[in-house]
């Protein structure tokens, strides 16, 4: 329980001087190259930095809209049958391993734990400003590490994943077995390159923190990171729900 | 403040901040940060439009080995030996990639649109810096690859820049197709990556760095082309890269995504069941709005040089916006046009006929009003302006054979000839490429401080109009006399016999049109080091590049900001001092 209540709100975490009280940079030169300087354009790179990931997400949206219609054309697909010279279907449906259903809850768990992570941060660069002030406490923090517990959660979804692939190849579907087992492997496998991406990010930020960098860049990781994240969670239960209901 | 004096006071301000360079971003010092691995949009700009430069000249040496071989099927080429039928169609293939890839979708949108748009919307620099070098470093490697595919063990690939399967799947379908066809595919994979992270930064650039007053009406219609490209390029080249990795992991991996149950060679594949068409689709609905992507920057710079040396406002500029935005749409709805040869249904094929024969009403409007600013202007045919109207002479010729392509039942018979190859370098090729010209000649004085020389120009202009209307408008008598694209040589075919005369002036009008884009290299370099300085706003032009010192301190604007309070077209206002009013002027337009 925090034991000081800032009396104004503080919606704006920037100070009016930059590190060493050096005036801030006359012109914002962009979002992604100066994170260390402690800019105080705070609220201009959050936006940014968001209306940049949902760009990003945009042509992200358009490689799996792609793949879907690849899916369902070339389920519907014959091919033909050289031995009795007739039009046959070689899409054999796969049996998901049961080991995607706890993935699933295991990413689930991870978008839960992210969006705390994200509030966390973002709590921390809007009290920076009054925590800066000597012999000002707010007691007792939140210390839980929900950041780290993402980025675990998220390193067992991949690692998961790979079980699962392991599970379904002794199982007898390869790559290349069978259409439908190709698109199982392309489209988990897409999916968790990006996850990994978000992965990076996230120890990026911890990195970052680690080295007492200023919060407020953290903070605008940690939040587009965030917001993709609950979209690498979205995104899987799409993928998960092609794949098991248009089998 | 009388009106028009508020842009020398910001350059001699901009001057002076650039002198005493006190901002707190500091310009980067050291050879490699500057010009090598810089953040600085300007530089990433000019390595995009030097990385075309070199990629236009590979280029043009292939077209070049072609058309020799048409002719003399027989010659032997220096270094490179006998041009046997295998290694023509890789050096079209190399042709095609090359071109549409790394010169045309990069200079005008990487190389312009980087340099200038930040400028003309009066921002620093693009909102994410690292990304942006990160797109230039990953469309060079992807160059890289694409190159190295001439010298691994079996060559080019023989494919095509569209690439294909079932021949561009099967390792085995011939010379090339190995290594190189691999090479091929990663190149284009590298490319999306580039270009999505590139579109990533114009849209957000445009929708979030504009100047104080910079409203969406009032950008330049060359931000609104780059604006619209992004948006284009965001949108297909996501399809075409999975189309890309769908493919590798047929050729690697083998998967069964294109590739049916052939014999190649005599062999029976090791794949069943693939679609060929399932990449015709993906692939066309990246490739028709690509064709945009080529196009569309170089619409929007022909509209502002239109205006400038007519000094005239640009006839309908929200017309102009919404042509754009509409030729953007619709571009994305007639990718079907490509594969009518592909058996498909007639209804899909009237469908997508009809939806391409209605992209004539948004590029109708933008060709009048072209015309309508040119009309009664007092026009300066300065070199950027003549290639302007060259672009616009191109855009017309190589447009109007479009609605011929459109229907189905003309573009069955006429699809595998000459006449397409016509039809598209005319207006995808040559068009963009005059606007590259434009470009060039433009902003120059802005980029490097000095003046090109006119006189070269001039030449540089007349040859390359005439050269290229040489070439390209006989391929259309040629496609309908029945001569099939892509063949190495015609010997055989006796029915041409009697146009071979033909193909031999195209040869020759080819020889001179690349003659002459030496006098345009030469004119670059030299103009470098020994132009005539140029003054800050050579062109007497209102955009934002103008107000800013020459060329553009680091920040673009020595630390000061611009407010804009005209629209980008002043020009010949009533009752102004001047005949054109900065966008940065505060004296109010009178009222006209």
């Amino acid at each position: 329980m925090a034991s000081f209540t800032p009396i104004v709100s503080i919606s704006d975490p920037s100070t009016a001087l930059g590190r060493n009280n050096t005036p801030p940079p006359t012109r914002d030169g962009g979002g992604d190259d100066h994170f260390d300087d402690g800019s105080p354009d705070f609220h201009v790179r959050l936006r940014r930095a968001r209306l940049g990931l949902a760009v990003g997400v945009t042509g992200i949206v358009m490689i799996f809209v792609s793949f879907t219609s690849a899916y369902l054309v070339r389920q519907g697909l014959p091919t033909l049958d050289p031995r009795t010279d007739t039009l046959v279907h070689d899409w054999l449906p796969v049996q998901l391993p049961r080991l995607l259903l706890i993935n699933t809850v295991v990413l689930l768990i991870s978008s839960v734990t992210m969006e705390l992570a994200r509030r966390q941060v973002a709590r921390e660069a809007t009290l920076a400003q009054v925590t800066s002030i000597p012999g000002v406490s707010l007691g007792r923090e939140d210390k839980i590490p929900w950041l780290a517990m993402t980025v675990v959660l998220g390193l067992s979804f991949l690692t998961g994943q790979w079980m699962a692939w392991r599970e379904l190849a002794a199982s007898g579907f390869y790559v290349a077995t069978s259409p439908s087992s190709s698109f199982v492997y392309l489209l988990t496998g897409m999916h968790g390159l990006h996850l990994l991406g978000g992965v990076l990010a996230l120890l990026g930020a911890g990195a970052a923190s680690l080295l007492r960098r200023p919060v407020e860049s953290r903070s605008i990781v940690l939040d587009v990171t965030g917001w993709y994240w609950h979209f690498m969670a979205f995104l899987w239960i799409y993928i998960f729900c092609l794949l098991e209901f248009a089998r | 403040m009388a009106g028009g004096a508020g842009g020398g006071e910001t350059i001699m301000a901009t001057r002076e901040f650039a002198a005493h360079e006190s901002h707190a971003h500091a310009a980067p010092q050291g050879f490699i940060r500057k010009w090598v691995f810089s953040l600085d949009h300007k530089v990433i700009g000019l390595q995009y439009y030097f990385l075309a430069l070199s990629a236009v000249f590979v280029g043009m040496l292939l077209s070049l080995l072609m058309r020799i071989h048409m002719i003399w099927p027989n010659a032997t080429i220096p270094l490179l030996g006998d041009i046997k039928p295998e290694t023509y169609i890789s050096l079209l293939t190399m042709h095609g990639t090359i071109m549409v890839f790394f010169v045309l979708t990069t200079a005008p949108q990487g190389g312009f649109g980087n340099y200038f748009l930040p400028i003309q919307i009066g921002a620093a620099d693009m909102a994410f810096p690292v990304l942006n070098m990160l797109s230039f470093w990953v469309t060079f490697l992807g160059y890289i690859a694409l190159l190295a595919a001439f010298f691994v063990p079996g060559g080019a690939p023989l494919h095509g820049w569209t690439g294909y399967p079932p021949l561009s799947a099967v390792p085995s379908a011939g010379p090339g197709e190995g290594l190189g066809a691999d090479l091929w595919g990663i190149s284009i994979a590298l490319f999306c990556l580039g270009a999505l992270m590139s579109a990533l930064n114009f849209i957000t650039t445009t929708l979030d760095m504009r100047a104080k007053g910079m409203t969406m009406m009032r950008m330049p219609l060359t931000c609104w082309a780059w604006f619209i490209t992004a948006i284009l390029g965001l949108l297909a080249f996501g399809v075409l890269l999975s189309a890309a990795i769908l493919l590798l992991l047929d050729r690697n991996a083998g998967t069964s995504f294109y590739v049916p149950l052939i014999t190649v060679n005599g062999q029976v594949v090791a794949h069943k069941g693939g679609s060929p068409l399932l990449w015709q689709h993906l692939f066309w609905f990246f490739g028709h709005p690509e064709v945009y992507i080529a196009i569309v920057p170089a619409m929007g710079l022909c509209s502002q040089l239109v205006s400038v040396f007519s000094r005239k406002p640009i006839f309908g500029y929200k017309a102009m916006v919404y042509a754009l935005l509409s030729i953007g749409l619709l571009g994305f709805m007639v990718w079907g046009h490509h594969m009518f040869m592909s058996g498909m249904s007639p209804y899909s094929a009237f469908a997508f006929s009809v939806m391409t024969m209605a992209i004539g009403v948004p590029s109708a409007i933008k060709t009048f009003n072209w015309l309508g600013t040119l009309w009664g202007g007092r026009i300066r045919f300065q070199s950027p302006m003549l290639f302007a109207i060259g672009f616009v002479s191109l855009f017309v010729s190589g447009g109007i054979s479009g609605p011929f392509l459109a229907q189905p039942t003309l573009d069955i018979p006429l699809h595998d000839t000459a006449f397409v190859v016509g039809h598209f370098h005319l207006i995808m090729g040559v068009a963009s490429i005059f606007g590259i010209f434009a470009a060039t000649y433009y902003w120059f004085p802005k980029m490097f401080g000095r003046m090109m020389n006119e006189s070269l120009a001039r030449w540089h202009f007349w040859f390359t109009f005439v050269g290229t209307y040489s070439i390209f408008m006989p391929m259309h008598y040629l496609g309908m006399a029945g001569q099939p694209r892509r063949y190495s040589q015609f010997t055989e075919l006796h029915y041409l016999d009697r146009l071979m005369p033909l193909n031999t002036f195209i040869t020759f009008a080819a020889f001179v049109t690349i003659a002459a884009q030496f006098i345009f290299v030469f004119n670059l370099f030299w103009s470098m080091k020994a132009g005539k300085k140029a003054s800050d706003n050579p062109w007497e032009a209102t955009t934002l590049e103008w107000t800013t010192a020459t060329p553009p301190p680091h920040d673009n604007f020595g630390g000061h900001t611009p407010v804009v309070y005209n629209g980008p077209y002043e020009y010949s206002v009533p009752g102004a001092p001047r005949d054109y009013i900065m966008q940065t002027d505060p004296a109010k337009v009178p009222a006209h």
